[in-house]
């Protein structure tokens, strides 16, 4: 039964590259010619990311990893891997190849440009089960804190890590740590009687039209974040901690529940956590899903029962928070740094990434690429490296136009930043940001002033309207965009999108107004041709702005075989078989079928 | 539960779920469970799992869940660890090739064409 090896080739259903499908072929011919098809057995593989070096072929189990096969390398792999033993040097990956700043992760054939740090028990662990969160060095990093180490202990490793928040700015954890502990230790000086209550804080409101790395910590390893609140509530003297989550998780919700639950029986939380005389209890708040609740003062509002709308900082929260006591919140994947920086040393976390971004970010990749899905990267990769050799290119071989990092709080990176080494500082200073990690991949078809339009949407709908700039400001923004994209606006437009996005940088009162006009501003620099064009020539570049489009059809090049006329979804394209077909422009709806259906190229979009 | 308890809890446990060693009698099948994956019909594929093993009479097989591994594009995502046979990540696993998974890979130590999928990263705890 089974085989002595196993010889996997790389071959995803999207794949534009026919070698690989040769390579399968060959290397199954050869091996059966040679006699070895019982020894190894060669199978078909889902895309390993790494385009650009394939075709990719894998045996297992010895994990030898070839890359740029041709076909006719079979028989070379055949006799000297599979039936002599003996690795073929040529073929395989060299270690400029691998991945850099990860000098203390790497591991030998690190090809897969990731690593998992936040995400090093998500799809490994049950995360039902605390058991196997403990087997996997779980929980090891609040006994080495209760048993070793001091209040300043613990933020010297975090300073030392340089672990910034991943929750959208970047702000470093260590200093907003050390703002609550010095306020602490202030009132425990001055006036020891009446302290107010300090508490420890989960932003899981992620809300981010794209994102869900959050989710998946939740879901995948919810014992990480508590663990690591339950680090800062030693550190802080906290006795509670909050963790706020959308309603909209509901399986996040039940298996956290469920870590809490499990969490106190076994006495890591409650009362004499680990016999150390710590005490110290988790709780869940519910968001009901309003954007601007992600903004920590909103967020803080919403858990005390009021209406979730932002107060102006400073005070910060660190110092005056929830029910006015001091209050550190990070968001969920900011803390599932934490327990790993506290067992590994933060000299070790400062290894990875950059020198002003340390660690990794884990990025929701999802749009016009092939492997969308959750990418956890160490900092300082290039975007070129996330879409192409993880995310395996651009879909149906199109041409890639944009990534939306940083959601309605972003904007855009395009062709030109494909090499730019990704971190919290090169993307502000490229006018996105890095936000809490929605990637979406956009290609040629997808208009930007549309993708803009989409955003203020989201972002006016999201304004709780408590200020004037956001509240009127974003509506403006959004009326012009809106006229914009029906071929109404004129060239004082443009000007008016930079006098009203500038105002409400400036004059909104939280980061939601602040941020909202970011994406206009970024599309207006990387793709001011594309609104020219729908402004002057009422022309959509990307043909997506369905009132500036137009369907016709060629009488030259139609052969009236009438595949549009069927596929037409409102019947409006009229003709005979074998006759020239034409569409009613009254009754057409733009939905580009016709289009996408001519194999003659006879359907032309103007 | 004092620290020390929590010390040797950990060294059982580490034995018990010890998850990179080979040499595991039982065979292992994890299945992606986080939204992703049940939005994608993992619920309806561990219920596969279980009745094809046991039509199969196959009594030393463990089903368990997981939360995603990430691969989006390849939900459901199933692991499966079995004596003799290299640790492989299934993905776009539906009934269908549940039950070949039992059939091919556990019975006959064949990997089902087509649908094996590289672990996207190594982690941090197992280097």
């Amino acid at each position: 039964m089974g085989y002595r090896s196993y010889c996997l080739v790389c071959s995803g259903d999207k794949c534009k590259n026919e070698a690989s499908r040769e390579v399968y072929k060959e290397l199954r011919h050869v091996a059966e010619a040679r006699g070895v098809d019982r020894e190894v057995q060669v199978v078909r593989a889902g895309c390993f990311g790494l385009c650009r070096s394939g075709p990719i072929v894998k045996l297992l189990p010895d994990e030898t990893l070839y890359v740029g096969v041709q076909p006719d390398d079979a028989q070379q792999l055949v006799d000297d891997h599979i039936a002599g033993g003996k690795p073929v040097e040529r073929l395989m990956l060299r270690d400029e190849d691998c991945m850099p700043h990860l000098e203390t992760v790497r591991q030998t054939g690190f090809y897969q440009k990731q690593v998992r740090l936040v995400l090093r028990n998500c799809g490994l662990i049950d995360p039902d089960s605390i058991d196997e969160y403990i087997a996997r060095q779980g929980y090891a990093a609040l006994e080495k804190v209760l048993t070793e180490m001091s209040a300043d202990d613990v933020i010297g490793e975090l300073k030392a890590s340089g672990l910034r928040g991943r929750g959208g700015a970047g702000f470093p954890a260590h200093l907003k740590w050390n703002f609550t502990l010095q306020e602490v230790r202030r009132q425990a000086r001055e006036n020891p009687d009446s302290m107010s209550e300090v508490s420890i804080v989960c932003n899981g409101d992620e809300g981010d039209p794209g994102a869900y790395m959050d989710r998946s910590v939740l879901e995948g390893d919810p014992h990480s974040v508590i663990e690591a609140m339950a680090i800062a509530g030693y550190t802080m003297r906290a006795r509670r901690g909050y963790i706020y989550v959308r309603a909209e998780y509901p399986l996040a919700i039940a298996r956290l529940e469920h870590a809490i639950a499990q969490a106190h029986e076994y006495g890591l939380l409650g009362r004499n956590i680990l016999e150390t005389g710590f005490d110290f209890e988790v709780e869940i708040r519910l968001g009901a899903g309003a954007f601007v609740c992600g903004e920590e003062t909103a967020l803080l509002a919403s858990i005390q029962g009021e209406r979730g709308t932002p107060w102006p900082r400073p005070p910060y929260p660190a110092v005056v928070g929830l029910w006015d006591g001091p209050t550190v919140i990070n968001n969920v994947e900011t803390w599932a740094n934490v327990p790993l920086i506290m067992l590994r040393g933060g000299e070790w976390f400062s290894r990875i990434g950059t020198e002003s971004s340390s660690g990794t970010k884990v990025f929701a990749l999802t749009g016009k690429v092939n492997n969308t899905g959750l990418v956890e990267v160490p900092m300082g990769i290039t975007l070129r490296e996330i879409v192409y050799d993880i995310g395996g290119g651009v879909r149906d071989g199109k041409e890639f136009k944009a990534v939306q990092t940083g959601g309605p709080s972003g904007g855009v990176l395009t062709a030109e930043h494909l090499d730019t080494p990704i971190d919290f500082d090169s993307l502000s200073a490229l006018g996105s940001m890095m936000g809490s990690g929605g990637m979406i991949v956009m290609d040629e078809d997808d208009c930007m002033v549309d993708v803009t339009r989409f955003y203020l949407e989201f972002s006016v709908d999201e304004s709780c309207g408590k200020c004037a700039p956001c509240r009127i400001g974003g509506q403006k923004l959004h009326s012009i965009l809106s006229r914009i994209t029906e071929g109404r606006a004129h060239d004082q437009d443009l000007e008016n999108l930079d006098a009203i996005g500038n105002a409400m940088q400036h004059a909104s009162l939280c980061g939601l107004g602040q941020t909202a006009p970011n994406p206009v501003i970024s599309t207006l620099q990387s793709f001011r041709d594309e609104y020219e064009a729908h402004i002057r020539d009422r022309r959509c570049p990307a043909r997506h702005c369905k009132a500036l489009v137009r369907y016709e059809i060629d009488p030259e090049a139609c052969i009236g075989c009438t595949v549009c006329a069927r596929k037409c979804p409102v019947n409006c394209i009229h003709g005979e078989r074998k006759a020239v077909h034409w569409i009613d422009q009254e009754e057409c709806i733009k939905c580009g079928e016709c289009y996408a259906v001519c194999k003659f190229g006879a359907v032309r979009v103007s | 539960m004092t620290v020390s308890e929590l010390r040797d809890l950990r060294e059982r446990k580490e034995k018990e779920h010890g998850r990179q060693g080979p040499g595991t009698s039982q065979v292992q099948i994890i299945i992606g469970m986080g939204t992703s994956g049940i939005a994608a019909g993992a619920k309806e594929v561990m219920k596969t799992f279980s009745e094809v093993l046991e039509e199969h009479e196959v009594q030393n097989a463990q089903v368990r869940k997981t939360g995603s591994l990430g691969l989006d594009h390849a939900e459901p995502t199933v692991e499966v660890a079995a004596p003799g046979m290299p640790r492989v990540i299934y993905g776009q696993v539906d009934e269908e090739v549940a039950r070949q998974i039992v059939e091919r890979h556990i019975l006959e130590g064949e990997l089902v064409d087509k649908h094996v999928y590289d672990r996207p990263a190594p982690d941090a705890l197992t280097e």
